[in-house]
Formats: structure tokens, sequence, C-alpha cells
């Protein structure tokens, strides 16, 4: 079990940063997410997309990194926007109420186009 | 010719116990995921049931692993019993007080207290039982079907 992070910038005037994340977000695997994320916002990096249309498993740990990551772009006023269109991963955000914190897409240009 | 063995009545129950023991680290916490989704399979639960346990039982190894103090391995014990399966997982440690972490609705988004609220919200019967000295055992019950 193991997670692949990958980031890119996508052409266009969104200006996004997105990352990649593909396998399984949980206490082991979360540190490589949560370190990837910090450097893209020591970077500068405020206007992401984290898409997670190749995770299959997250859980508290994976959820933790990405409100952290949240709140510190929010301190730069810039946010995150979630690609996620899997049921059972759309269920936890449901569940924790982090719909309501978290922009949720199910595609990747309208993530980027709402940041 | 010898007639084929057939299995009597009695043993078409899947009721019994299952123990897993793993060693109180982060890597191992897959391992346990694994264990419940073969389990939940095996009786027949459905996708969602098979995530929601899946969650559950990583939500409260992760705890023993991050919480409790002198733990070298967390035992999870599989108990199923007609359509209830019963998952209990003790640290062997000093423990996390479970009861403390009892979450309130989420508003404002935490970072912490989130596994202990899925746990409650993906389980139907939890029960946390804390002694300093022992350690935690969690017992958390999911009736499928339901």
């Amino acid at each position: 079990m193991d997670i692949k992070v990958s980031v890119r910038e996508p052409n266009g005037k969104s200006g996004a940063t997105v990352v990649d994340l593909n396998g399984e977000i949980d206490v082991y695997t979360s540190p490589k997410v949560k370190e990837t994320i910090s450097e893209l916002i020591d970077q500068e990096h405020y206007r992401l997309v984290i898409n997670l249309e190749n995770v299959r498993y997250i859980d508290s740990t994976g959820l933790g990194v990405l409100i952290g990551g949240l709140k510190r772009v929010r301190e730069h006023s810039g946010t995150v926007n979630l690609v996620c269109s899997n049921p059972q991963i759309k269920k936890i955000f449901d569940i924790t109420g982090l719909v309501k914190i978290f922009g949720i897409f199910d595609n990747e240009k309208a993530a980027c186009e709402s940041l | 010719m010898r007639e084929p063995v057939t299995s009597p009545d009695a043993s078409r129950t899947l009721d019994g116990q299952l123990q897993l023991r793993i060693p109180s680290r982060a890597e191992w916490v897959s391992v346990a995921r694994l264990a419940v989704a073969g389990i939940a399979h095996r009786i027949e639960a459905t996708i969602d049931e098979v995530e929601d346990l899946k969650l559950a039982v990583a939500e409260a190894c992760t705890n023993c692993i991050q919480h409790a103090q002198g733990n070298q391995e967390v035992l999870v014990t599989f108990e199923i019993a007609g359509r209830r399966l019963t998952m209990v997982v003790e640290d062997g440690g000093k423990g996390f007080d479970g009861r403390a972490l009892a979450p309130e609705p989420l508003g404002e988004p935490k970072v912490g207290g989130l596994g202990v609220f899925l746990i409650r919200s993906l389980m139907d019967e939890v029960d946390y039982d804390f002694d300093p000295l022992t350690g935690t055992k969690l017992t958390m019950t999911k009736v499928l079907g339901q």
C-alpha cells in the first residue's frame, strides 16, 4: 500500500497547481502528502487543486492533511479545491461535514475554474 | 466409488472468532484493513459495509498507534455472530481515553478527533473501556444488511 504524489501546473487562467494523488492515504502514507503540500505552500502556491480521482481510500489522517493545507493557504487568501467523484470517498467528506469547507468537484476543469 | 464429502448443515454458519496481532506501527494498519475486508467479503457484506468496516478498524488501530504509550502491538479480534460483526481493538499499553475524544458535530475545520467521529458514524455500536494501566479496549459492532 503506497501513495504516488505528483505536481503539475496546467495551462490556463486559473493559476492552479494540481496535486495528483494515486493510492491510499492513511497514517502511513499521509506524511508524504503533507510534505508535498507544505512544500508547495512554502513556495507560495496558494491556489491548489488536489486530485483524488485515483485515491481508493482516505482516513482521518488524510483528511487532517487536507484541512491543514487549507488552513495554511487561507492565511494567504488562497484555497484548496478537491476533485473527487468516487462515492466512497465523497461519503467520508459528507459524514465529517467537510463538504461545507472544501470545494469538491467531479472534474479537474471545474475545480480549477472555481478557484 | 466414495461419496464426496459434504459439509453438515451446522458447518454452514460463519459464526466464529478471528484474531490479528499487528506491530504498533503505521505501516501495519493497512493489514488490518485487508483482514476486515476479507472477513466482510466472506460474510457477504455490501461494498459500502466493507468500506465502513475498513475505515473503522483503521481509525481504531491508528488511535492506538498514535495515542497509546508503551504498547508494542495492537490486537484486533473479529467476532461474527449472524449478521453482526464485532471488532475489538486493544492497544495493551497505557492507552488513550477515547471517551474524551467523543466528538461534537463538526463546524470549523479541525484536524483532531475526526477518527473517533468517523468510527461513531460508521458503526452501529461503539464502546470504550479505558484503563490507564492496561490500555484501551474499543468494541464496535456493525449489523450487516440494515
